[in-house]
């Protein structure tokens, strides 16, 4: 009963006659389409319309539509169509089909590309200071709690603060051992490498020392828990605010800065310098590796130079910086996650939005302490 | 073709589905007749969806067949994939949350058919029509959407090849009164003009009665009865009793007694 479909157009005296056959469904579209755009070129020029449904064996809403438009393309030259022969069984479909596409959608004009950029760079903007907006008032709702924990010691969450701690500290160490060893391997490596030209192998322990105690160690072990605790906290607060749990905590009058995120960054403070430590131990070990294997300097001679090139002042510089980018991507990581609307899709948006935010935030903090020690003279 | 017994569209034949050691559906099976519309009711967790989903392909089943009568009016030229044999409306819906409404309409299109952009908006928009939204609503998104709304644009995306077939799991759950009438409605006029066969798993007892030509009840893993649903209602099973005569279905129950 399936069978291409055919159009059979008979033109006498300017007056057009089809006669549609076959199986007018989608299995045919591409012969249906072809057919009826040719027809629809001689529709100008005929006085009258005739349509004869008999010979259609399969009708389906695509075949049911192309013949409307050809009858609806008659009517707007001028001619009505007159259609005959609809089978019992497709005069529904047909009805129907005469109801739809009456109204065009209003198209939308073309925007001005330069109005159009122009309202980005609004745009970027204004989202840039709402963003200063969500940190700031982060920060505010922070310390507001904390205020609340230092009258009222008994509140703070200890059970969620451990939790936390072993998660981004403790879980974190293989990890970052691991990241920053090679890093430290890597520098010691290049700079063997290059000084080697100079004569000046030695200074490799000091370039290690240095770089690694003062930027690297902290900076390489702060991108990583932005990565990997930051995204776990915007994630874990985003479907919390989901599943309307952040609701449900403030109904019961309870203060969610409180209970869900002043644990967590707290945990990350006191677990980020602990890190930036073990990373900076890891990476000189793997750059005094390196040194010795690579370099031919003795684990003891690189530990009398290490002892010559580096002062407590490095140590401190980098320890000191530690916490405050961890209070950085754990206001950065909540704030982001209580931005989080009901669905999927912004959940994921703002995780991703959360750890390239944070990430960008730790290095210019990075740099403004930079700025800072070299004016003091650290 | 004998034109005395009904034609029919599916046929379950001593289904066995579980996991584990769980079996969920029991040696059963189900006839679904051409151009009817059968409802399923079953217990929460009781293997209606797990019915659909194995007929529809997604769960393996352990033994038994599910044949697909084809379509006896067009064998030559069939749309090969499964979107031109069966549409299926998930109960949440499952449009694509990347694409618009119109674009996911015209989703199946795309993938099965060569048509010029042109034609397949006018198609897009034949189908929102006919689910009974403006062609304006083919710009959203479908996070735009209102719970009714995404199951309407997920039925229109289910009809977009004209599907012999259509599933629908739950279609009216989460919908108001009002909505879910409405739905109703739009199903039966959609039944009646494009000639589906509408296969349809529900809670909605009053959906039951006014759209499905026949209601199956599914329990133990079994269909423990079948047949239009005043015959339903007659059912000595004791738990299709429990299920239409509880305090809940009240509504359906006869004046007089």
């Amino acid at each position: 009963m399936s069978s291409a479909p055919l159009l059979n157009p008979v033109n006498e005296n300017d007056i057009l006659e089809l006669r549609p056959s076959g199986s007018w469904t989608a299995a045919y579209a591409t012969t249906l389409e072809t057919l009826s755009d040719g027809v629809s070129s001689q529709i100008r020029q005929i006085k009258a319309l005739k349509v004869d449904m008999a010979g259609v064996s399969e009708l389906d809403t695509l075949g049911a539509w192309l013949l409307e438009k050809i009858s609806r393309q008659a009517l707007s030259s001028g001619h009505p169509a007159n259609v005959v022969g609809i089978a019992e069984n497709y005069a529904g479909l047909i009805e129907e089909v005469r109801q739809v596409n009456r109204r065009r959608p209003p198209s939308r004009p073309p925007r001005n590309p330069v109005v159009a950029r122009l309202e980005d760079v609004g745009r970027a903007a204004f989202s840039a200071a709402e963003d200063i907006a969500a940190f700031l008032q982060m920060l505010g709702a922070l310390g507001f709690a904390l205020l609340n924990i230092l009258r009222r010691p008994r509140s703070l969450r200890l059970t969620s603060l451990v939790y936390h701690l072993y998660r981004v500290g403790w879980q974190a160490i293989p990890i970052i051992v691991l990241i920053t060893f090679l890093i430290g391997a890597i520098i010691a490596q290049q700079g063997i490498f290059h000084f080697r030209k100079f004569g000046a192998d030695s200074y490799v322990v000091d370039l290690v020392g240095i770089l690694v105690l003062r930027e690297i160690g902290v900076l390489i072990v702060a991108i990583m828990v932005a990565g990997r605790s930051g995204s776990a906290y915007t994630a874990e607060l985003g479907s919390m605010k989901m599943r309307e749990e952040i609701d449900a905590l403030s109904t019961m009058g309870l203060d969610p800065v409180e209970v869900l995120i002043l644990p967590r960054i707290i945990a990350l403070i006191l677990a980020l310098p602990i890190l930036a430590f073990v990373g900076s131990m890891a990476a000189l070990y793997g750059g005094g590796l390196v040194a010795w294997f690579y370099g031919g300097i003795s684990p003891a001679i690189f530990i009398a130079r290490l002892h010559e090139a580096v002062s407590v002042t490095h140590f401190e510089v980098g320890m000191i910086k530690a916490p405050f980018m961890a209070l950085v991507i754990g206001i950065v990581a909540s704030s982001e996650g209580l931005r989080v609307k009901g669905s999927a899709e912004s959940l994921g948006r703002q995780t991703t939005s959360s750890v390239v935010k944070s990430i960008f935030l730790v290095i210019v903090l990075d740099g403004v302490f930079a700025v800072f020690f070299a004016s003091i003279g650290m | 073709m004998a034109e005395t017994a009904p034609q029919l569209a599916i046929r379950v034949s001593d289904l066995v589905v579980g996991f584990g050691r769980q079996t969920v559906i029991d040696h059963l099976s189900l006839d679904v007749r051409k151009g009817e519309i059968l409802g399923l009711v079953g217990a929460s967790g009781g293997g209606k969806s797990v019915l659909m989903r194995t007929i529809i392909g997604l769960i393996p089943k352990r033994s038994g067949g599910v044949e697909f009568i084809a379509r006896s009016i067009s064998k030559g030229r069939e749309i090969g994939t499964a979107a031109g044999r069966w549409g299926i409306l998930f109960q949440q819906g499952a449009l694509f949350s990347s694409l618009t409404v119109r674009q996911n309409i015209q989703f199946p299109l795309r993938e099965n058919l060569v048509l010029s952009d042109a034609l397949m908006d006018e198609i897009a928009t034949a189908k929102l029509e006919m689910v009974g939204l403006a062609s304006e609503d083919g710009d959203k998104f479908p996070s735009e959407l209102s719970g009714g709304m995404t199951k309407r644009v997920a039925l229109a995306r289910a009809l977009a090849l004209d599907p012999a077939i259509v599933f629908l799991d739950e279609p009216t759950s989460g919908l108001d009164p009002i909505a879910a009438g409405d739905f109703d409605a739009l199903i039966k006029t959609l039944h009646k003009t494009l000639g589906l066969t509408v296969f349809m798993v529900t809670h909605d007892l009053a959906s039951l009665n006014i759209v499905c030509d026949r209601v199956a009840a599914l329990a133990e893993g079994k269909i423990v009865a079948i047949g239009p649903m005043h015959d339903l209602l007659r059912s000595e099973h004791p738990w299709v009793k429990a299920y239409f005569h509880g305090k809940r279905s009240q509504m359906l129950q006869p004046k007089q007694n």
